[in-house]
Parts: structure tokens; sequence; C-alpha cells
């Protein structure tokens, strides 16, 4: 194998991992917090659908990816209030926003099928992006995966070094005890789950304006429900999750590489890789738990009522 | 304003949830027609009403609610048991891929078995589908809600590689379609000129069977308690894997033969696009019909309402067709913020800190 054709599949890698790597770390932010969002899925396509429809109509990438961010950070507010507030029974709830969010990205988007932008184009950054191997994967991509870049080292941040970080933890271990404390638990999984809606609207814009830069019907294709796979991969641990995010994007284009070799499979069928590659990561992760714990946050998807 | 809880969950509020729900998205869809600048109350009765005005719309309301109803009685047992099988879409589609290519192969075959053959291929491809989800829950633990998922893309995929390779139409323009059904393989339908067919009975069978099932079981009564307490259950000696077993494979099969009622109804061959979510759309009909069979065949008229309406919407008013999916989203999302209602109450804030009320 020559060194140009590693380069180039490092490079998709990444190209591929970015918009997992950015729900994955939202998702995991909220669940952290105690938070079980299902509706990743949802607030991915009404980011793209947004973030599309700003980019095309106001002409300026910049803007699509802040229509994208905000309507992420909307309809994630939709799923908060049901789901906090009103008490509702998370898995539902989330079910609910994939439902609707489907439902309401086809709907906005139904007139720019078939349209396209320019998209964000990858920005080579000088000497770094010739270091051999990785220099292209890492330093020769497009603006918002730099920002994913940026964004994980916060997240890391945040979670390891930080007040802020042990302050959405307890929450989401122990919320009675966290309220005792005097941290607003509601805040706190407010701000959580917006976060989350925030980075999957981010991670919409990549698929609409960077990815292909193009709106389609279900352009997310799965990546919202994936990325939720991929948090229990990673244990919930941020460092993991830019791993397993990679790690799925190179299964993702895994195709790339057959055909590169010759194989000639069906496209459908190549198609179905990441999905059973999500099922058997999560059977290697049950069969792990046994021996070491999943060490899911413990008040993962209970309802939290401080007036109980 | 605040919520308190109530002493005991109310079961008025869990009828009324529902029809407030109901009445939310209407008022919702109104906001919404008008936004577009669509008059409200006309283009509501263009979604809700006209669709069904005659009587050939309320046999396309029977059409719609077959393969809704069939989904939403398999997930009723194991939403009743707490297994969250999001999967009758990929288990539809697989026992519509299934099925499809058996109806295929008996296209020059004639007999009285040839439908209960075609029939039972789509039960056992959906019930194969949803024993894989079994299977990775049972022995692996893998969460349900995750691999039933993933299952119904890959469905999804296997049925598009199957159009597009072995199954395409050798005689067709290159589309990605089967060959059309032949007529004896197709269901007979109940009246000539008008499209439901007999699988319209097999779905209200099986609600009967599920009614009695619930309310006249041991199997019943171990479902509803594995659901409400999963370790009172193991205690009392229930084999909850055997149960799990049971549930996913009954759903699975629910799917299959609600594909078949599309495939070998109304559609007549495979094509890319053959279940219009509706695996999606029986789980909001199991939890707007409380999980109770009338429940969920009221819910499920009410969701087949939808997609005629945005058919409709889509001939009448321009609008896409899939503001079908935005009224479903809505629904779900109102009738959850109103279950709210059944726990809890809203008290006015001033209530509780009257000093006079304590000391009388």
């Amino acid at each position: 194998m020559d060194i140009g054709l590693i380069e180039n599949i490092l490079f998709a890698m990444v190209r591929t991992g970015t918009p997992l790597l950015l729900v994955a770390l939202g998702a995991m932010m909220s669940e952290r917090s105690g938070v079980l969002n299902l509706g990743q899925e949802g607030m991915i396509l009404v980011g793209a659908a947004c973030g599309f429809i700003a980019a095309y109509a106001g002409g300026s990438l910049g803007l699509g990816v802040l229509a994208a961010v905000a309507a992420g950070i909307f309809v994630s507010l939709i799923f908060a209030f049901i789901a906090l507030t009103l008490i509702s029974n998370q898995v539902a709830t989330g079910l609910a926003l994939t439902i609707f969010g489907t439902g309401l990205s086809a709907f906005l988007g139904a007139a720019y099928v078939g349209q396209t932008v320019t998209g964000f184009a990858p920005i080579a950054i000088p000497f770094l992006s010739d270091i051999p191997l990785i220099g292209q994967a890492l330093f020769a991509q497009d603006l918002l995966v730099y920002l994913s870049f940026i964004l994980f080292a916060a997240v890391f941040v945040v979670m390891r070094y930080t007040r802020l970080g042990l302050i959405i933890r307890a929450v989401g271990e122990n919320p009675e005890v966290a309220h005792a404390l005097g941290y607003k638990v509601m805040v706190v999984r407010y701000c959580a789950v917006m976060f989350g809606g925030a980075m999957a609207g981010l991670a919409g814009a990549y698929l609409s304006l960077a990815y292909t830069p193009m709106w389609s019907e279900g352009i997310a294709a799965g990546r919202g429900w994936i990325a939720l796979a991929l948090v229990v991969f990673a244990s919930w641990r941020t460092e993991r999750i830019l791993f397993g995010a990679w790690l799925f994007g190179f299964a993702s284009i895994l195709h790339l590489l057959l055909q590169g070799y010759g194989y000639e499979i069906s496209p459908n069928l190549l198609a179905m890789l990441p999905y059973v590659i999500t099922i058997i990561v999560l059977v290697m992760m049950m069969y792990r738990q046994k021996n070491q714990g999943l060490f899911a946050p413990r008040s993962l998807g209970q309802p939290y009522h401080p007036l109980k | 304003m605040r919520i308190e809880k109530r002493l005991h969950d109310s079961q008025l509020m869990v009828y009324l949830s529902p029809l407030l729900a109901l009445l939310l998205t209407l008022i919702s869809g109104a906001l919404l027609f008008a936004l577009l600048g669509r008059p409200p109350l006309g283009s509501l009765y263009t979604f809700f009403i006209a669709p069904i005005s005659d009587l050939y719309g309320l046999s396309e309301l029977a059409v719609k609610v077959t393969p809704l109803l069939l989904c939403a009685i398999g997930l009723t047992l194991c939403f009743k048991a707490k297994i969250w099988n999001i999967g009758a879409e990929g288990q539809f589609v697989f026992g519509a891929l299934i099925g499809g290519a058996v109806t295929l192969q008996l296209a020059e075959s004639e007999g009285f078995w040839v439908l209960p053959v075609i029939i039972a291929s789509g039960a056992l491809a959906g019930m194969a589908w949803a024993a894989i989800a079994a299977l990775l829950l049972t022995r692996f633990n893998a969460n349900e809600i995750l691999t039933t998922i993933m299952l119904n893309y890959i469905a999804v995929n296997l049925l598009l590689w199957a159009v597009h390779g072995p199954l395409k139409d050798p005689d067709g323009l290159n589309f990605p379609e089967s060959a059309l059904f032949a007529s004896q393989t197709l269901l007979p339908v109940l009246f000539e000129d008008y499209r439901v067919s007999i699988a319209i009975f097999i779905a209200l069978f099986m609600l009967v069977v599920i009614w009695v099932v619930l309310t006249r079981t041991l199997l019943g009564f171990q479902l509803r308690v594995m659901g409400e307490n999963h370790n009172a259950a193991r205690f009392a000696g229930f084999n909850s894997k055997k149960l799990i077993w049971l549930l996913l494979c009954f759903s699975g099969a629910m799917a299959g033969v609600a594909a078949i009622s599309e495939t070998n109804g109304p559609v007549g061959q495979l094509i890319p696009t053959l279940s219009l979510g509706y695996g999606y759309a029986a789980i909001i009909v199991v939890f707007m019909g409380r999980m109770h069979p009338l429940g969920i065949l009221l819910a499920s008229c009410l969701l087949g309402l939808t997609y005629l309406g945005g058919e409709m919407a889509q001939i009448d008013q321009g609008l896409p067709k899939s503001i079908t999916g935005l009224f479903q989203g809505m629904l779900l999302f109102y009738l959850l913020a109103c279950d709210l209602l059944i726990s809890y109450r809203v008290v006015p804030n001033s209530r509780s800190v009257k000093p006079s009320a304590i000391t009388q």
C-alpha cells in the first residue's frame, strides 16, 4: 500500500468522522448531566435543513452555520421543556424529537432539494499540512473540521479540569445531592441539552454545507443514532469519543478501500457497514460491561423534579 | 404557577390527554397554515376532513389503518413490557423484501395455498429480523433501542440492494423496482373499485387476540408485571428472556404481515420507498392509544388520516407531503407534554402559602 493511499484514507476518515464527533460530544455532555436525549437524529436534520436554507438564501456559509446552531438549540429546547420541566419519559420524548425533526426538516427543505451551494473548501495550513501521513488528514481540512478539533479540546478541558465539569458530573450522578449542595440541577441540565442541540445543529451544517453541500431528505442517515452508540462505546469519556468517531469514520469509508483494490460490491450493501459495525461494537461493549461496569452516569434518563 | 404531584394518578387525564394533544395539534396546525399564508380553518378541513368525506376516502383510510394497526398491535405488547422495540420499520421492510421475493417466485403458481404462503413468509421474515434484536438483547444485553434502529437502516439498504439488483424487473425501464406482482398473488379487495383488502380483517382479528391476551391470560399479566417492575417479575419466577423473545418475535411477525398488506395490496410490487414510515408512526399510535386495543384502533385512524391529509394538502394546496411527519411529531410532543397532568397537577403559586388554610 503506498503512502498516498493511506493519506487519502486518513483524510476521508477525519472528514467522515467529524459529524459523529460533534454529535457525540454534545450527546455525551447532556448524558453526563443525566439527560438521555434520543433526538440527536432529529436535531441534526433540522440543523442541516435550516443551515442549508440560510446559506442558500443569505448567500453566506457563516450565516448558514449560525442558523443551523440556532435551529439545533431551538428544537433541543422543546425537548428540554417537555422532558425536564414537564417530567416526561425521556426515551419517548427523544423519539418524538427525532420524528418531529425528520418531519420538520423534510417540510422546510422540500423546496431546496436539488439546489446546491458552494460548500466550505479545505484550507491547508502551511508547513503543518506537509507532515507526512497525518498532515493532510489533520491540517488540510475545512473550517468546520478545525472547529470540531477546538470544540473537542474545549469539552475535554471542561470535563477533566474545571469546576463546571465537576458540577455537570455531580448533577448527572446524583441530582438530589447536587441540589442539596446548592447547584441548580435544572439549569445545568437545560444548558447541557442546549449544548447538545448546538452540536447536533453544527453537525447538520457540516453535512449540508461541507460534506455534501446540498440538502436531501434524511441526510443524517442515522448518524445521530450512531453517535449515541458511540457515547456508550466511549464509556462517556471525551478522549475515547474522538478515537471512536474517527474509527466509525474509517468504517464508513471502507468501501473506498475495497474499490481501490478492485472489489465489486454493491454500494447499497456497503452502505450497511456502519450500522453493522455499530451493533458489533455495542455487543462488545456490553460483553466488557460484565467485567468492568459501563460507567454510565447514575441518574441517566431518570426524571428529576425538585418539588417531588 | 407550579406543579405538584397528585396523590393518585388521574385516570381521567389518561384518557383526556390524547384528546388535549389532538386539540393542541389542531391549533398549532391552524397557526402553521396561517403562517404559510393559507386559510387556517379551510386548510385544516382539507387536511383532516376532506380526505374522509366520501366512501372512497373512508376506504382509503382503512388502507392506511391496516399496516399502522398491525405494527401497533405488536408494539403494544412490547411497550407494555417496557421493551423499546423501535424496529417495526425494519421488520416491515425485511418482511416486504422476503415476502416480495416469494411472491415473485410464485408468479406462475395458482391455488388456495399461494396467499397463505406469502403472508407466512412476510411474517416469518419480520419475525426473523426482530429475533436478531431479541438475541442481542437476551444474550449480550445490547440496548434494544439502538440495535433495532440500526437494523432499520440495514433492512432499508437490503431492500435498496434487492431492487437495484437481484429483484429488479428485467423488463422494466431500469427503474429500481421489482416486476408487478401477478394478480393471483395480490390480497383480494373487499369491494370492487376500492383498494381496501382482506388484510384489514387480519388486523382487526389480531387486535381482538391481543385484547384477550392482555386481559384474560397469564401471559398478559406477566408482561404487565414485567413492564411495571422488572425485579418483581424476576422474583415471581417469570422467565423474562423467554418473554422478550416471544414479544419481539410476535411484534416482528405483525410488522411482516403489515408489509404484505402493502406490497401485495395497494402497492403491488417492491419499490425503494415502500414504507412511508409506518413503523415509526405506529409508535405514536401506541402512545396515543394508551396501549389499549380500542385506543390503538382509534389512534391508527388518526395517524392514518395524517397520511391522507398530507397527500390532500399536496394536491390541493401545493404544500410538501412531508407535512404529514410534522403533524405526527407535534402530536407525540403534545401528548407527552399533556401526560404530565396524569401524575401532576398545576396549582397557582399562592395556594400553598395561605396561612389561614392551615389554621382552620
